[in-house]
């Protein structure tokens, strides 16, 4: 056996199914052996897809993505999805072809320093320089990507590596003597934690990716009836809950609801379940819910404190944590800022659409919404519109909106929903995108096409990068630079030559029976919603 | 303050670049990084000084841990024994030679070399000992120096074990 068989056939132990990639000169042994396993290879059209289309994998799946491709631009191109799975935690495991060992250092054709590239942004990476190492260095690899705080892995692996027949042993114990993530939290901070629980009156839940990771939605909830607190979540928090629960007041932050920024603000007791408070979350430094304790519960130490001052750190699991909590003599009776809570939700978000110009997005969006139901998963690209679904959108069930939270990447959205249809031929993918992000990965029809993958696409159309635009309104006196798409192509075109089915829809009537295409299992669609370029996000400042 | 981290690691290729590699890209400054292989051959020992409060210190100490091939993080601070090693090339003439040499013993630099016209001292100690044998020189013409970044060990029984 050569190697690139005994990276595959290590590949099968863990249980892969799927592997997104495109192929080249440094990994021709690996497409080789693929030929002899039952694992599937989905053609992505450039490598950053594959890296996306794992993300989406992982994330409507549970389980660790796989993406590969060859040495030199092939694994560059990988760069920007696997950036995007460390800032969301998501667990992949990147795989690159390199030139031959005795060629790494003469910049030979297609050579980069992909670990060197790759260190800032990857939990651990590896360059394989025996190939006896091949089973343990997967195999650690995934349990890496896996376990802790999730995220992505990448291995380098040398062609001469992969062409190498010897024995290879399978048998082999992962050996990481430094790598223990701290399940159980401290006890002392525990119950530092159920006195703060008892003192408060206005306790609240912030729910963050993590509880997405720790699959916590049902103890989340239980918690959230159990001590009375509403709950409200991060971007990355959507995919955690079902956010269409009568305790959720919605997204936080700088693009969050009123009523979710209100809660923080007046809360006296903040529980921050799995996420980082990164600044989108929060605000300026130290300003996030400032008449509340903070208790911050995390599995990676580092990210407590880093931000913002804590009252109770808690390093720890949360399905572990949480299950604690629940077994916690704590029923909060006290409903003291209910009536505060359901003046708020009855503040009415806006867009700043006028219906002469086109749609108001937020109509869109609450149709899908409306129309939803439990079967649906819901991707997204980056700017307005996913904003838009942050706020709009409701989810029924844990792991029904993937987005791309830390990063921002635009052109997320075709691939993770290539990635979701590959791991859920049982559900509805549907993807909303704008007109920049879809210009940014419209080669991906291809892909859908080719591998029938039943997909509705809304794309959002307002000829704009709309959020930098926005963004140059508000901080730059509405001096707009380079956000105008003028020369848009006819998408109706670009659906004709994939062969995909298109409707646009520019009146508000014609909304509901677009959506329910979008919705319908079997078809791949493209609806383009005619946007109106006014439409804004309007940042909320907390309190405001 | 200067903190004196004591840091484990796994000696493998590739492992100082992960680690310095955090330092920079999170803003901290490395005072100096010194790094040499234990007792035990697969591990590593870096001996690294920074500067910062005390958020700083954790923060660094928290992004160490994260790197899978850190295996075990000290700040040695207040119990340590440091040292750091110089040598230093002085140009002279036979006026000034024997000047130099008296002033090297009395400071406990050993000559490790002469010709006729340079003399090198080979220097140890903690760092306000480098400073000071270097002011004492300056009035001479130093030629050059090279000088180690800080090693340390904690003072007594405690030991830092993989």
């Amino acid at each position: 056996m050569n190697g690139a068989g005994a990276l595959i056939k290590v590949l099968e132990n863990e249980g892969v199914q799927v592997i997104f990639g495109y192929p080249g000169g440094a990994v021709l042994p690996l497409y080789d052996a693929l030929l002899c396993s039952d694992i599937k290879h989905v053609l992505t059209r450039t490598e950053q897809s594959a890296a996306h289309a794992a993300c989406g994998y992982s994330r409507s799946t549970d389980k660790v993505g796989v993406c590969w491709a060859t040495s030199g631009p092939g694994a560059t191109n990988l760069i920007t999805g696997i950036a995007n799975a460390y800032l969301d935690s998501t667990p992949l495991v990147a795989i690159t072809g390199q030139v031959a060992t005795e060629l790494i250092g003469h910049d030979v054709f297609q050579e980069v320093d992909i670990v060197g590239a790759t260190t800032p942004f990857t939990k651990h990476n590896y360059l394989v320089k025996d190939a006896a190492d091949i089973p343990r260095i997967v195999k650690e690899a995934f349990y890496i990507a896996n376990t802790g705080r999730k995220g992505p892995v990448l291995i380098d692996v040398p062609k001469d590596i992969q062409e190498k027949v010897r024995n290879y042993d399978f048998d082999v114990e992962i050996a990481l003597r430094s790598y223990k993530p701290n399940m159980e939290p401290n006890f002392r901070q525990m119950a530092k934690l159920e006195e703060a629980i008892k003192d408060s009156k206005r306790p609240l839940l912030c729910v963050g990716g993590g509880c997405m990771l720790s699959r916590v939605s049902d103890k989340i909830i239980e918690l959230s009836n159990k001590i009375n607190a509403p709950f409200v979540t991060t971007m990355l928090g959507i995919g955690a809950v079902p956010t269409d629960h009568e305790n959720c007041l919605g997204m936080i932050g700088q693009s969050g609801l009123k009523a979710a920024n209100d809660a923080v603000e007046s809360a006296d007791l903040v529980v921050v379940l799995g996420a980082r408070l990164g600044d989108r979350a929060t605000g300026k430094h130290n300003s996030f819910a400032r008449k509340a304790k903070i208790v911050h519960i995390d599995i990676d130490p580092a990210e407590i404190g880093k931000n913002h001052n804590t009252y109770i750190p808690i390093v720890g699991d949360l399905d572990v944590t949480l299950t604690k909590i629940l077994k916690m003599d704590i029923e909060v009776k006290s409903n003291e800022w209910a009536a505060d809570i359901a003046e708020w939700r009855k503040y009415v978000e806006t867009t700043g659409a006028c219906c002469e110009n086109g749609l108001d997005p937020k109509d869109v969006i609450e149709a899908l919404s409306d129309g939803a139901d439990d079967n649906v998963i819901l991707t997204t690209d980056v700017g307005q519109h996913q904003v838009w679904a942050g706020r709009f959108y409701r989810t029924k069930t844990r792991g029904s909106f993937i987005t791309s939270g830390g990063l921002g990447t635009m052109a997320f959205s075709l691939p993770s929903a290539i990635g979701a249809a590959m791991a859920n031929p049982d559900k509805r993918i549907v993807t909303i995108v704008g007109d920049g992000g879809f210009q940014m990965c419209l080669n991906e029809l291809g892909t859908i096409k080719q591998e029938e993958l039943k997909i509705g696409i809304a794309l959002f159309n307002n000829n704009r990068l709309g959020m930098v635009r926005e963004l140059q309104e508000h901080f730059c006196g509405a001096r707009y630079s380079s956000v105008h798409l003028e020369s848009n192509p006819d998408f109706s075109k670009i659906a004709e030559a994939y062969g995909v089915e298109y409707i646009l829809v520019d009146k508000k009537d014609q909304i509901d029976a677009a959506v329910k295409m979008l919705l319908t299992p079997d078809k791949i669609v493209m609806v383009e919603f005619d946007i109106d370029p006014n439409a804004n996000v309007k940042p909320v400042k907390a309190g405001e | 303050m200067k903190h004196i981290l004591s840091v484990l690691v796994e000696n493998r290729a590739g492992v100082l670049h992960k680690v310095s590699g955090m330092f920079g890209r999170r803003g901290y400054n490395i005072e100096s990084l010194v790094v040499g292989v234990t007792q035990d051959p697969s591990v590593s020992r870096m001996t690294i000084v920074i500067d910062g409060n005390d958020n700083n210190v954790e923060q660094v100490n928290k992004q160490l841990h994260k790197l899978i091939d850190v295996i075990k993080i000290n700040d040695i601070t207040k119990t340590a024994i440091s040292r750091q090693f110089a040598f230093i090339k002085i140009r002279c003439t036979p006026a000034n030679r024997n000047e130099i040499v008296v002033l090297a013993n009395i400071v406990e630099a050993k000559i490790v070399d002469v010709s006729p016209e340079i003399i090198i001292l080979e220097v140890t100690g903690d760092e306000d000992k480098l400073s000071n044998i270097k002011a004492l020189f300056d009035k001479y013409t130093i030629a050059e120096m090279v000088q180690t970044g800080v090693v340390a060990i904690e003072k007594g029984t405690s030991s830092l074990k993989v």
